[in-house]
């Protein structure tokens, strides 16, 4: 059976010129960095030229990287890095309602310690208001972070205004660019943040690696304790292998960027507009605009999520949705609800993220499984009146 | 690369055929019972309508707005109740609905609660019904 992934915002495959780049490094290249000798000094090598790949991807001296194992410990290491790093100086942290669990749980970590946070509300295409951050501002304000652009409804937020309001106040700015970086143009000199999470499995690097961009001066604990690596801001062997894969997808990604963003958009809002002209009670999340180049997020009214990916997935369609009935939890996505959607609709979304090996066929085949699904689902769904506009 | 059937662990074979073949899915004109159960925040949302003579259930039909295994279990639940009396359709419980679908994960057993529930509404609404004729 055709099998089309459309998962892309969960993970991405790993592209074959990063995992040819990377298998040496398990076998032949397996030294310890921290050792002296040749087999650590050869992978050592190895990851401060990863590093400049990844310095150079968003305009970062290459000492301001620090790996981390995935961009969830980069969020949990800024957050809490920043906060325990300061907290002489204030307690308060802003932060929005759409951020990923990888930052709003740090902050609910950091609530019960003594810390208060401010979770910004979004407007119904899920922008943050600049204003209300400078609004929530307070004397004793340590750090803000508002990611570049939302993982479910693909929205981009305005991070260089809130940025320049945060250092007009020489306030720490921290932006999870998880969903960004490697697809869109992030250069931390003209966005002016001071810590950026990044994560290699998004652009077609391998999984358990990422880095937190720190800007030259900016105060926070280390991580993890036990070692001098990363100059003594995360202990922990690195994982060699997966930094020089991490290297080198950053290395791809600077090179077809541009292409693949124009590619992707085109295939995006083919989606998104066959998706609105076949059927009706359809609510486009996030956006219209302002989004991920890859990213469609939308409410089939009166049908479930996890029973549409279930049949998606019985014709081969990978997908996500923000249904209660899909997460570990059994609670909506809190990104949909904070938009201001309805329940029903939270459940009834669909998230189909496009990627590198998605062509215009796929996009055709799409078209013709998701009505059919829609239909079955609805004339079983006791929400559906049909002739009711 | 394994087949379909391998990679699928999240529900078992039976649920995922009663969710694909639904039975029973629709309404029944002039029903003598309905329940109603579920609410959006959670999800699931179940409507029940029975036909009844000479106090055996004849007719079951539903219909649900809810995840696999919600589907599932309204359909596995009409089948179940279709030709027995009150008394033995109200000890149609969601665990013995659970089993007939050969198990549900823990998380989802929750769904099966919901045709429990819908189940017993609509023989409550039978009741009343034929206690007012």
């Amino acid at each position: 059976m055709r099998r089309i992934y459309l998962d892309y915002a969960a993970t991405t495959p790993t592209h074959p010129l990063v995992l040819k780049a990377m298998l040496p490094w398990f076998t032949d290249g397996f030294g310890n960095p921290a050792s002296i000798h040749s087999f650590g000094q050869e992978a050592k090598g190895a990851i401060e030229e990863a590093r400049e790949k990844v310095a150079r991807l968003i305009g970062a001296k290459s000492n301001e990287i620090v790996f981390t194992s995935s961009g969830t410990e980069a969020d949990n290491f800024a957050i809490k890095g920043v906060a325990y790093a300061k907290e002489h100086k204030g307690k308060h942290i802003i932060t929005t309602a759409i951020e990923h669990h990888a930052v709003i749980e740090p902050c609910k970590f950091l609530e019960k310690r003594g810390f208060k946070v401010t979770y910004l509300s979004v407007d119904g295409d899920g922008l943050v208001d600049s204003g209300e951050v400078k609004k929530a501002i307070t004397d004793e304000t340590i750090l803000i972070s508002v990611m570049h652009a939302n993982n479910e409804i693909g929205t981009i937020e305005p991070i260089k205004e809130i940025a320049r309001i945060a250092n007009d106040r020489e306030i720490c700015f921290h932006t999870d660019a998880v969903q960004t970086v490697g697809h869109l143009p992030v250069d931390v000199d003209e966005l002016k943040v001071d810590l950026v999470s990044i994560s290699a499995h998004k652009f077609y690097g391998p999984k358990g690696v990422g880095a937190l961009y720190i800007r030259k001066g900016t105060k926070i604990v280390p991580f993890m304790h036990g070692g001098e690596q990363e100059h003594g801001r995360r202990a922990s062997t690195q994982n060699v292998p997966g930094i020089v894969g991490f290297g080198k997808a950053c290395e791809l990604a600077q090179k077809e960027m541009g292409q693949e963003k124009d590619r992707l958009e085109t295939l995006r809002d083919k989606l998104i507009n066959g998706i609105l002209d076949r059927i009706d009670h359809v609510r486009l999340n996030g956006h219209p605009t302002q989004r991920l180049p890859n990213n469609v997020n939308i409410s089939l009214e009166f049908v479930e999520g996890e029973s549409m990916l279930l049949n998606l997935d019985l014709v081969g369609i990978a997908a996500s949705t923000g249904s209660a009935c899909s997460s570990s939890v059994l609670e909506a996505s809190h990104v949909l609800l904070a938009l201001g959607l309805p329940h029903e609709s939270a459940h009834s979304s669909l998230r189909l993220t496009l990627g590198q090996e998605t062509t215009g066929k796929d996009i055709d085949y799409v078209l013709e499984k998701l009505p059919q699904i829609v239909k079955k689902l609805r004339a079983m769904s006791p929400l559906y009146k049909p002739g009711k506009k | 690369m394994k087949s379909r059937k391998d990679l699928w662990s999240l529900y078992s074979e039976k649920v995922m055929e009663h969710f694909q073949n639904p039975r029973n899915v629709g309404e029944i004109e002039s029903p003598d019972g309905i329940g109603h159960a579920g609410n959006p925040v959670c999800g699931d949302i179940m409507e029940l309508y029975i036909k009844v003579k000479d106090d055996i259930i004849i007719d079951a039909k539903f219909k649900t707005f809810g995840c696999g295994a919600a589907i599932a279990t309204s359909s596995m639940l009409t089948e179940m109740v279709k030709g027995k009396t009150i008394e033995e359709a109200l000890k149609v419980s969601n665990k013995t609905v659970a089993e007939a679908l050969d198990g549900l994960p823990p998380i989802k057993m929750h769904c099966s609660v919901l045709a429990e529930e819908a189940l017993g509404l609509a023989i409550e609404d039978y009741l009343a019904k034929s206690k007012r004729k």
